[in-house]
C-alpha cells in the first residue's frame, strides 16, 4: 500500500489491473494477478527472498479464519498490497496483506436447495480493471467493486436447480471474463462462457456437448448427448500469440455407466483450444475417449516452449487425472508425448495419435472392477507447477485405485446422474508423492513420498523451492532441484487448496489455505 | 468429480440441522406466542407490522432470503452474518412460532410505498446527486455504502429519516478518520477496520491505507457522517418519490 501515491493529485490514483498487466505478470512478481500466477498456468513465483537457504525459518505472519466449515479451496489474488480471496460457498473478502485485517466483505446469501456433488466450494476470484469477479455456487457471475466490495453487476449463468454451479476461479482475458460450469454428476449440458467484463453481458458460449444435428452428436449413442455433462470447472490457460484459450472438460454423464452412451462422447475429457475473441474451436484433444471412470480432464494446462523431437515448439503440458502426462503442440493440438506418472492399469499405452490402448475388462461392473488410478485420479483440479529455473514440471501425484461399480442411469433434472459408484480397494495401501517430471519426456527427476494421496496443489519459486501440502494438515517446502524436505508446518486441517506467493511492503510471503484458515508465512 | 462421499479422509459438510422442511408450529396459539416474541425481539428493527425500519421489510409475500421455512428458521436462529441482523437464542419452538408470525406479516399484503418511482430516480441521479457517494449497480461512487438492494435491507420510514437527516442514525461502525503519521503525512478516509495495533482506511479517491498505530502521531476518529442532510434540499414530494424508488430497489437478483 503506497501511501505516497495519494498525494500526487491528477495521477491515476489507483493502478488498475489491465490486460497488459495480466499479460506481463512476470514483470511484477510482488503481485499474483491471476489464478495460476500467469496466463501460462505455471504457478511459479520469480521471488527468491525465501529460498533453499532460509526456508527452514518460515513462520506464520498472520492467519485469516474463514467462517465456513466447507473445504477452503481458494487461491488468493494479490494486487498492490491487497489480497482477494473467495470463501465457501460464494463469499469474497479483501484482506490487507500488511496486517491480515479484512478491508471489505461480500457475503452472498445462499439458497437452501443447492445441488453439488462435492461441497459448496470456490477456488478463487479474478481481477480486471477495478472489479473483482466471482462465480457463485448458485451459478451466477458477480462483479464487485475492488475498493468496496459493492455488487456492480450480477449475471445469471445457469439455473442452479438443474444441478449447475460455479466453483472455478474465473479467468480475465482482454475485455472478457471466462467462466466454466460444474455439474458433471447431474447430466447437465456443459459449456464454457465469456462475459463482457464491464457489463456482464454474455459475449460467447461454447457448448462442450453437441446439439442434435451437430457432427459430434454421432459420438454419442442415440440422444445420450442430451445429458452428456462435460463440465468446465477448472481454470484454463491463455497464450497471447495463438490467441487461444486452453481449457479442460470433465467426465461424460453418466459417470460409470458407459452403455447408455456408446461412442467417444465429445467433448468430454478434452483439452479445448478456443479463440478467446469468438469462442470458436480451433482444435481439441480427447484424453479419455468414452470415459467410464470419472476422469475429468479438468486440470490446469501448462504452456511452455521447448525442444521436442529435435524441434523447438510451442507446447502444452497436461498431467491428467487418468495417470498419463501429455505433451501436445499447442498451435495444432498434435499429440507429441504421453507417459504414465503414477500407477495405472487401464491402458497398455497410447498409440501414435495419443489415443489410449485399453486393457480389456476395466469397465465398471455390478460386482465391481478394480482399476488404477482411483476415481479421484492420479491428479485432480489442484494445480501443478512449472519452474523455468529448473525446467521441471511438479505434480502432486496420487497412488491409489478404486473399485468401480456399474449401475442404472435414469436421468431426472436436478438429480444426480451417475450410473454406478466406487469405493476404495480394501486392504490396498494408498500413498502419494510430489514428483518432478522432465516435461518433454515424462521421466521422473525426483519424488518426495507422502503418507496419503495428496489433494492440494504445488507452487515452485525462483528461490529453488516447491511448496505443497498434505491431507494431514501440513504445508511443506522441498528443494526444487532435489526434492529434499526443507520445512514443514502443521496447519491443523485437511488441505484442499493451492499455494501462492507475493510481496507486501517489499517482503516475500507464501500463502495457502490449510483447513479452514488462510495461512501467510514469511521469514523474519 | 464425484468421489467425496465415501472416503473417510474427506471432510463432511457443515452440520445441517435436522430441520423439518415445513414449520411444525403454526396453530393460532403458536401465532399468538409468535407475535409476542416478535414484538419483543424483532419489532424494534423491523417495525410492529413488519414494514421495516432499520431492518428489512418483512411484510412481503416472498422473503428474498427466506423463501422457504428452513431458511427463515436459520436466519432467525443464526442471523445474517456480517449484517446488523442478529442471531437469537430462542428455543426451536419459539423460533418456529416467531417464523409463523413473520409469515403472517407477508400475507397481509403490505401497501407498496407510495410515490412516483420514476421521479424518485430522477431526483437521485439529478438534483440530489446521491451517486457521487453511493454505488447503484454498475455506477456511482464509493464514499457511502452501496444502495444496490437497499429496499430489501431497510424499511421506507428508516430511509426517509436517514435521507432527511443523516445524522439521525449513523451506522454504529461508521467512522471518518484523519491520521497524521510520525513522518508528517496526512491521510483522511473512511475507517474499514481497526484493532489495538493497526487501522485500515479508504480515502476519497478509493485508495486503501493500512497503518500500524506506532507509525501514527495523531489519529482523529469521528462518528460524524459526511452525507449532507436533504431536509431542506428536497421538497416533500421529491423525498417521497425518492423513498419509493429506493424501496423498490431490490438488487440484481
Ligand atoms: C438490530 C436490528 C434487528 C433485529 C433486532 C432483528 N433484525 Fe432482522 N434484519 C435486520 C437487518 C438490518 C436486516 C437486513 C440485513 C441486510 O441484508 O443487510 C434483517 C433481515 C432479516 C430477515 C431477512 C429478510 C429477507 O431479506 O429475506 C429476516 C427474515 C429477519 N430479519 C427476521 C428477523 C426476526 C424474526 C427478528 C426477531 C427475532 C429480527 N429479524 C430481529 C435487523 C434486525
Ligand atoms: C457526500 C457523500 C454522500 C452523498 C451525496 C449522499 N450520501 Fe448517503 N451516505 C454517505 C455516507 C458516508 C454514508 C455512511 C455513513 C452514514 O450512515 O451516514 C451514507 C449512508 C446512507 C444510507 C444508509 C445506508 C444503509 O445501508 O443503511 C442511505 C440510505 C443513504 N446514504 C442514502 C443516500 C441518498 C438517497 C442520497 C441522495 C439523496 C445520499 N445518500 C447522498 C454519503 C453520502
Amino acid at each position: 500500500m503506497k501511501l505516497v501515491i495519494a498525494f500526487f493529485v491528477g495521477l491515476p490514483l489507483l493502478a488498475q489491473v489491465t490486460h497488459e498487466r495480466l499479460l506481463n505478470a512476470e514483470k511484477e512478481p510482488g503481485n499474483w494477478l491471476t489464478y495460476s500466477g500467469n496466463f501460462a498456468g505455471h504457478r511459479f513465483s520469480p521471488l527468491q527472498q525465501i529460498n533453499d537457504t532460509n526456508a527452514s525459518q518460515l513462520q506464520p505472519a498472520w492467519v485469516y479464519q474463514s467462517n465456513s466449515l466447507q473445504k477452503f479451496e481458494t487461491t488468493p489474488i494479490v494486487v498492490d498490497g491487497v489480497m482477494y480471496i473467495s470463501e465457501a460457498p460464494s463469499h469474497v473478502t479483501a484482506l490487507d496483506t500488511k496486517t491480515g485485517r479484512p478491508l471489505w466483505k461480500y457475503r452472498r446469501p445462499m439458497a437452501d436447495d443447492i445441488r453439488v456433488c462435492c461441497g459448496q466450494v470456490n477456488r478463487g476470484v479474478a481481477v480486471l480493471g477495478d472489479l473483482v469477479y466471482v462465480g457463485t455456487i448458485d451459478a451466477h457471475l458477480v462483479a464487485l467493486d475492488a475498493k468496496t466490495g459493492a455488487v456492480r453487476w450480477d449475471t445469471t449463468v445457469a439455473d442452479y436447480r438443474a444441478g449447475l454451479s460455479i466453483t472455478v476461479a474465473p479467468l480475465a482475458v482482454k475485455d472478457k471474463i471466462v467462466v466454466g460450469i460444474a455439474g458433471g454428476e447431474y447430466g447437465i449440458r456443459g459449456f464454457l462462457d465469456a462475459y463482457d467484463a464491464k457489463t456482464g453481458k454474455l459475449a460467447w458460449r461454447f457448448w462442450t456437448v453437441p446439439a442434435a444435428g451437430d457432427p459430434e452428436a454421432k459420438t454419442w449413442a442415440g440422444e445420450s448427448y442430451k445429458n452428456g455433462s462435460a463440465a468446465t470447472w477448472v481454470t484454463g490457460a491463455y497464450d497471447p500469440e495463438t490467441n487461444l484459450l486452453y481449457w479442460g472438460t470433465g467426465n461424460p454423464g453418466p459417470d460409470w455407466n458407459g452403455e447408455v452412451r456408446a461412442g467417444d462422447n465429445l467433448y468430454s475429457d478434452c483439452l479445448l483450444a478456443l479463440d478467446v475473441d469468438t469462442g470458436k474451436l480451433k482444435w481439441y484433444f480427447q484424453f479419455t475417449p468414452h470415459d467410464v471412470h470419472d476422469w475429468d480432464a479438468t486440470e490446469v494446462p501448462v504452456l511452455i516452449d521447448a525442444e521436442i523431437r529435435g524441434q523447438k515448439r510451442k507446447l502444452v503440458l497436461f498431467p491428467n487425472r487418468n495417470a498419463f502426462s501429455y505433451v501436445l503442440d499447442r498451435t495444432t493440438g498434435q499429440f507429441l508425448m504421453g507417459r504414465p506418472y503414477a500407477k495405472q492399469t487401464w491402458a497398455t499405452g497410447l498409440d501414435d495419435s495419443g489415443r489410449p490402448i485399453r486393457v480389456a475388462g476395466t469397465s465398471p461392473t455390478v460386482a465391481g472392477t478394480r482399476v488404477w488410478p482411483s476415481v479421484a485420479g492420479a491428479n485432480n483440479w489442484y494445480s501443478p507447477s512449472f519452474s523455468p529455473k529448473t525446467g521441471l514440471l511438479y505434480v502432486a501425484a496420487r497412488e491409489a485405485g478404486s473399485v468401480y461399480f456399474f449401475g442404472k442411469a435414469d436421468f431426472k433434472a436436478g438429480e444426480q446422474y451417475n450410473g454406478g459408484g466406487f469405493r476404495s480397494i480394501p486392504g490396498e495401501e494408498e500413498w502419494g508423492a510430489i514428483r518432478a517430471l522432465k516435461p518433454t519426456t515424462g521421466e521422473v527427476a525426483w519424488e518426495h513420498r507422502l503418507f496419503t494421496p495428496p489433494y492440494a496443489g504445488v507452487l515452485s519459486t525462483a528461490g529453488n523451492l516447491v511448496f505443497g501440502a498434505t491431507n494431514e494438515g501440513q504445508i511443506f517446502a522441498l528443494n526444487a532441484a532435489t526434492g529434499k524436505l526443507l520445512w514443514r508446518f502443521q496447519g491443523g486441517g485437511l488441505v484442499r487448496s493451492n499455494p501462492m506467493s507475493y510481496l507486501s511492503e517489499g517482503k516475500q510471503y507464501v500463502a495457502m489455505a490449510l483447513g479452514n484458515s488462510l495461512y501467510v508465512f514469511h521469514v523474519r | 468429480m464425484f468421489w467425496l462421499a465415501t472416503l473417510l479422509l474427506f471432510q463432511t459438510p457443515p452440520p445441517v440441522l435436522d430441520l423439518p422442511a415445513r414449520n411444525p408450529h403454526t396453530t393460532s396459539a403458536d401465532l399468538a406466542d409468535g407475535k409476542q416474541l416478535y414484538q419483543g425481539r424483532c419489532a424494534g428493527c423491523h417495525g410492529p407490522e413488519g414494514s421495516g425500519g432499520k431492518g428489512a421489510n418483512l411484510a412481503v409475500p416472498v422473503l428474498p432470503r427466506a423463501a422457504d421455512d428452513r431458511s427463515l428458521y436459520r436466519i432467525i436462529r443464526y442471523g445474517l452474518p456480517d449484517t446488523e441482523m442478529p442471531g437469537s437464542l430462542m428455543d426451536a419452538r419459539e423460533i418456529w412460532q416467531t417464523a409463523a408470525f413473520v409469515r403472517s406479516l407477508g400475507s397481509v399484503s403490505a401497501a407498496p410505498v407510495a410515490g412516483d418511482t420514476r421521479n424518485g430516480e430522477r431526483v437521485l441521479r439529478g438534483k440530489a446527486g446521491c451517486l457521487q457517494c453511493h454505488a447503484l449497480g454498475n455506477e456511482g461512487g464509493r464514499a457511502g455504502p452501496s444502495l444496490t438492494g437497499i429496499g430489501a435491507r431497510r424499511g421506507a420510514a428508516h430511509l426517509r429519516a436517514k435521507i432527511a437527516d443523516p445524522a439521525s442514525e449513523v451506522h454504529e461502525s461508521f467512522r471518518m478518520v484523519q491520521v497524521t503519521t510520525r513522518d508528517g503525512r496526512t491521510v483522511r478516509g473512511t475507517r474499514l477496520n481497526e484493532d489495538s495495533w493497526s487501522i485500515q482506511l479508504r480515502d476519497a479517491a478509493g485508495a486503501f491505507h493500512s497503518l500500524w498505530k506506532e507509525e501514527i502521531a495523531k489519529l482523529v476518529s469521528e462518528r460524524r457522517t459526511t452525507m449532507p442532510p436533504y431536509r431542506d434540499r428536497l421538497n416533500e414530494q421529491e423525498l417521497t418519490d425518492l423513498v419509493a424508488y429506493l424501496s423498490a430497489e431490490r438488487g440484481a437478483q
